[in-house]
């Protein structure tokens, strides 16, 4: 029987494997694309051209679908992340307890947009759009870490540390 | 089978007996973010050093609905182990760790009184639970304890006692309509998928909660997950189906974690999988992560997004239940539908259907949010009045005062004003209203909300969500968002107003699927109800000049 040569991954990074792993174990189907690019994210912060040409070959997918599916979704990021990250949400109850104003005022400080990395590397700023845990509002995930009724005070106080280096 | 399930039952009976105490801890996302794993731990800690092992359980469950208060604590002494569906005699709110020794000390004694929460209050009391009826009661990490709770009964009595057809039977004179916001009937559905010819059908579980503000299927999948596996297998024995998939938004990595725990655990006591409970039935169910795209919440986007394709909707007919996942016959439905089936099955849908309004039957969990001093879960009877949940079982505005709106139904839905706050919550009245039932979420706005703001907050999220595949919704919503941005900011001129209005009449009859459909709503009953709002903003001098 026919077998397509084995693609090999862009470099001998270990996690690579990792990635070839979440393939195997979905028969290198093409319907886990998203599971894929999942774990690329997963293992590297973000998806770059060589993971997406390495998925595209494995997968047998066209790279324009690999690059549509990742540019699609909001969670997938093709930029490496910053050392630390604050996710701001935005959902309704949060929007209702003024997050808009806090989230303008580190836009301001900071001078980055969601989705944006500062100058120095130190902070992602990133939006989410309900992390569901409304009851808690105004939320913000500050490195995986949920920080429930957030004020300026402690938004402030978390992002200076980072930003000058006290982490 | 069946026979095994009583005997862990019974089991489980016995071992509850053995306990003196039970404390229960929330580690559902809201209270875990107010660190309550941290005081699981540290009053495990208190009872190791006093040596009250034996006697005193402490475990870790599911949302008890006050998140607003949390870390929330439950506690209760063997006389009331017969009341297992009470939250037990009582409640303690924002727990710290540092709290756990008083706590530990205080069993069979006088209750710690400065944590102690009400347990009579309305919050409590004017619910009707079934779809939550296990919430903070069960450990969520221990199929056991689902099955203590009667758990896989239904599914095992089915499978020997009941034709396929009985069980679709059964939800169909249960009433019950899909909890995802359409409301369309769930029997009516479960007897097409049925009636497809194929070798192959799906049975797919939408838990990709998208709308901001709702809460509801995540707290069911962190607090009773075994209830929605044993809902769609249910449904894959009705339809003729042996695959489930669980479409879960990546945002929620702790209902992925318990899923994933409780498919392995109801796997291995075969009660998932191939032969199941020793009968020719054989169902799995696979979790697919979403990324993050609102839209994956409309039934054909959610499949493509399945498939590993962008998730853009397609035109419909045809419908999933005739071609779905991969071309094949596929049952849609949502958590709290699912949530809704074994409860049906175990005690009838005459039952069911003897719970809620003529059309509306059974009950609704609502996330209440926003400015309300209650802020968490609730489940409700349908046809309760809106003014009940906010204000007697909410508790109403923080500090006093009525509210000014109520939005349900997300960025699809409306805001209904306090003057018909005495609508009973059902399908058609809020449609009458403007607005629609959605998922659950239902967020409370005091005087101070400037409702221009509030309909371009939903439109920005609309335009950000649209998927870009049809024209009047990824360009109408942009221009909508531009028109409400002018009117915000005092620029526009009547012209405008009647624009938009247009604009909204367009998007809706002529976009592809239901974002587009909606996404006028919040406008549409923004302006039907606070119209003086946009027009106070209208610029007048623009006016005049037109007029000359």
């Amino acid at each position: 029987m026919f077998r397509a040569p084995k693609v090999l991954p862009p470099s001998d990074d270990k996690r690579w494997r990792i990635v070839e792993g979440t393939m195997r174990r979905n028969g290198f189907s093409r319907n886990a694309l998203i599971e894929t690019l999942h774990t690329v994210q997963e293992s590297f912060g973000y998806i770059d051209d060589d993971s997406m040409h390495f998925v595209a070959e494995s997968l047998h997918v066209p790279l324009s679908r690999v690059y549509g599916v990742s540019t699609f979704y909001h969670l997938f990021t093709l930029k490496p992340a910053g050392d630390h990250s604050c996710v701001m949400c935005t959902g309704t109850a949060c929007y209702i307890k003024g997050i808009n104003e806090m989230l303008a005022n580190v836009e301001e400080t900071y001078e980055i947009q969601p989705g944006e990395t500062t100058e120095d590397g130190r902070i992602s700023l990133l939006t989410a759009r309900c992390l569901g845990s409304c009851g808690l509002a105004p939320v913000a995930v500050f490195d995986g870490e949920i920080v429930g009724k957030l004020n300026p005070e402690i938004l402030q106080k978390r992002l200076a540390a980072w930003s000058d280096g006290n982490d | 089978m069946i026979e095994r399930l009583i005997e862990i039952k019974e089991e489980e009976a016995e071992r509850e007996a053995g306990f003196e105490h039970r404390v229960c801890v929330c580690v559902a996302a809201g209270c875990l973010s107010s660190q309550s794993d941290e005081v699981l731990e540290a009053i495990k800690n208190q009872v190791a050093e006093a040596g009250l092992e034996e006697s005193v359980e402490v475990k870790g469950t599911g949302c008890m609905g006050l998140c607003a208060h949390g870390p929330l604590v439950s506690q209760c002494s063997r006389e009331e182990h017969d009341h297992a569906h009470d939250y037990g005699e009582v409640m303690y709110q924002n727990v710290t760790a540092e709290d756990a020794g008083e706590i530990v000390e205080s069993l069979g004694k006088k209750p710690v009184k400065k944590l102690q929460l009400d347990t009579e209050m309305p919050f409590f009391k004017n619910q009707t639970k079934i779809v939550l009826e296990n919430s903070g009661i069960v450990d969520p990490e221990r199929i056991e304890d689902y099955i203590a709770h009667d758990g896989y009964q239904a599914l095992l009595f089915a499978l020997t006692q009941m034709t396929p057809e009985e069980v679709i039977d059964e939800i169909e004179r249960s009433g019950l309509r899909g909890r995802g916001g359409g409301g369309y009937p769930t029997g009516l559905k479960w007897t097409t998928v049925a009636k497809s010819v194929s070798n192959q059908k799906y049975v797919i579980c939408n838990a990709d909660e998208g709308d901001p503000g709702a809460f509801m299927d995540r707290s069911v999948l962190e607090s009773d997950p075994h209830r929605v596996l044993e809902g769609m297998a249910l449904a894959g024995y009705a339809v003729g189906a042996d695959q489930g998939f669980i479409y879960v938004r990546g945002e929620y990595p702790l209902a992925v974690e318990r899923l994933k725990v409780a498919i392995r655990q109801a796997r291995r006591m075969n009660l998932l999988g191939s032969e199941i409970g020793n009968t020719p039935f054989r169902f799995h169910i696979d979790i697919r992560l979403g990324a993050g795209a609102f839209v994956c919440g409309e039934e054909t986007a959610l499949i493509a997004s399945i498939e590993g394709k962008r998730g853009q909707p397609r035109p419909r007919p045809p419908y999933p239940a005739e071609y779905g996942l991969f071309g094949e016959p596929t049952l849609i439905n949502n958590v709290e539908t699912f949530a809704n089936v074994a409860p049906i099955i175990r005690n009838g849908g005459d039952w069911y259907a003897s719970i809620g309004t003529a059309k509306s039957k059974g009950t609704k969990v609502f996330a209440l949010a926003g400015d309300i001093t209650n802020t968490g879960l609730i489940e409700v009877p349908m046809g309760i009045k809106l003014r009940e949940i906010i204000v007697d079982i909410g508790g109403g505005v923080p500090g006093g005062g009525n509210p000014k709106a109520v939005q349900t139904g997300g960025p699809s839905g409306g805001c209904i004003p306090e003057e018909h706050l005495d609508t009973p919550v059902d399908y058609e009245s809020l449609k009458a209203l403007g607005s629609i039932m959605g998922s659950g979420g239902m967020i409370v706005m005091d005087q101070k909300a400037n409702m221009v703001d509030v309909a371009q907050y939903f439109m920005e999220f609309c335009m950000t969500e649209s998927c870009g595949r049809c024209i009047p919704c990824r360009v109408g919503t942009v221009h909508m968002y531009n028109l409400l941005d002018k009117i915000d900011k005092g620029l526009a001129t009547p012209n405008d107003l009647a624009l938009l209005e247009e604009l909204c009449e367009m998007v809706r009859e002529t976009s592809l699927c239901g974002l587009g459909q909606t996404a006028p709503n919040p406008v549409l009953s923004t302006l039907h109800y606070f119209r003086n709002e946009y027009e106070d903003k209208i610029n007048y001098e623009v006016k005049m000049e037109v007029a000359e």
